[in-house]
C-alpha cells in the first residue's frame, strides 16, 4: 500500500474534499468521457476508499485470528538465532487427523544418546496458523536420559507442526507434521 | 487451590529411565476469545511449569496459550536417588500451584 492511499483512508472526508485536485494532478486522466469530471472523480475516490476499508478490515481480522508465515519465520529466529534449522533426528507425533483442534495430543521425542557430551538442551514446537505460533518450550538434559515429551495442544484451523531440538552442540533439528483439524479450537460456543 | 494429578512410579531401579506426567485443572483461557457480547475474554494460562528432583532442577517448561486446557505434561529423566520430586506451575493473575511425589530406588 502506498502511502497516497494510506492518507486516504486515515480521512475520508479529506479525500473527498481534495479529489477535484486529484484530477488536477491527472490521477485519472481517463475519466474525460462523463460531463463531469470532478463528480465522476470523487465517485471513483470513494469507490476506491471503501474498497480499501474493507479489504484492510478483512486483513485485520485475518491478523487477529491466524498468525502469518512471516510471524512463524520469526519466531524460529528468536529461537535459533543465526544457526540452520535442519531436517531429521526429531520425531514429531500427532495424529494426522483430529476431529477437536481443543485438544491434539503430540509428543516429540529426539534422537540423542543424551550424554554430558551430546544431549538436548531445548525443545520448541510450533504451528503456522494459530494465533500465535508458539505452543510450548521446553528446557532439558541429559538428567532426563530421554529426550521425550508429551502434551495436548490447541490448533486453530488444519496447519503444520513443527518441532525444533536444540542440541548441546548448538546445532538445531526439526520436524513438521501437518494435523487436519475439522473442529478448530477458538470457535466453540460461550455458554 | 487446582486439583492435580501425578504419575510417578513408586519404586525404581538406579538409573532407570522413568516417565513422569502430570495433569492439572486449569482453563487455560488463550485471551483469542471473545464472550456472546463480543468483548475479549483476558487471557489466563499457566506460563511455567518446573519440576526439581530432590531440590535440582530436572525439567522446565514454558507454555503459551495454544496448551489445550487442564495442562498434561509428561517427560522422562533417570532415577538417581529416592526422595521427592517437587512440581511447581506459575501462570497468570498470580496463580501458583505445588505438589510433590516420593520415589524409592533401589
Amino acid at each position: 500500500m502506498t502511502d497516497k492511499t494510506i492518507k486516504t483512508l486515515a480521512s475520508r472526508r479529506d479525500v473527498l474534499a481534495s479529489a477535484g485536485s486529484l484530477v488536477g494532478g491527472g490521477l485519472i486522466g481517463g475519466f474525460g468521457l462523463l460531463s463531469t469530471p470532478v463528480a465522476q472523480a470523487q465517485v471513483q475516490v470513494q469507490v476506491q476508499v471503501q474498497a480499501q476499508m474493507q479489504s484492510q478490515m478483512r486483513s485485520q481480522v485475518q491478523s487477529q485470528v491466524q498468525s502469518t508465515q512471516a510471524d512463524l519465520n520469526l519466531a524460529i529466529r528468536r529461537i535459533v538465532g543465526e544457526a540452520t534449522v535442519k531436517p531429521g533426528k526429531v520425531k514429531l507425533d500427532v495424529p494426522p487427523l483430529s476431529e477437536n483442534g481443543n485438544s491434539v495430543s503430540m509428543s516429540v521425542s529426539v534422537d540423542s544418546p543424551m550424554t554430558p557430551a551430546d544431549h538436548v538442551k531445548a525443545i520448541h514446537v510450533l504451528t503456522d496458523k494459530n494465533p500465535q505460533p508458539y505452543v510450548i518450550g521446553v528446557k532439558i538434559g541429559p538428567r532426563a536420559g530421554r529426550a521425550t515429551i508429551s502434551t495436548r495442544m490447541r490448533l486453530s484451523d488444519t496447519q503444520n507442526v513443527i518441532a525444533i531440538a536444540e542440541m548441546s552442540d548448538g546445532s538445531f533439528w526439526s520436524a513438521t507434521e501437518t494435523v487436519i483439524v475439522t473442529l478448530g479450537a477458538c470457535l466453540e460456543d460461550l455458554s | 487451590m487446582a486439583s492435580v494429578l501425578i504419575n510417578v512410579p513408586a519404586k525404581a531401579k538406579r538409573g532407570e529411565i522413568i516417565t513422569i506426567k502430570t495433569l492439572i485443572s486449569h482453563v487455560m483461557e488463550s485471551g483469542f476469545r471473545r464472550s456472546q457480547l463480543g468483548v475479549a475474554i483476558p487471557r489466563d494460562i499457566i506460563t511455567s511449569f518446573v519440576c526439581n528432583y530432590n531440590g535440582e532442577e530436572i525439567f522446565q517448561a514454558t507454555l503459551y496459550p495454544a496448551i489445550a486446557a487442564n495442562p498434561f505434561v509428561a517427560f522422562d529423566t533417570i532415577a538417581t536417588e529416592s526422595g521427592t520430586i517437587a512440581f511447581t506451575w506459575r501462570g497468570d493473575n498470580g496463580f501458583s500451584a505445588t505438589d510433590s511425589a516420593n520415589i524409592i530406588v533401589v
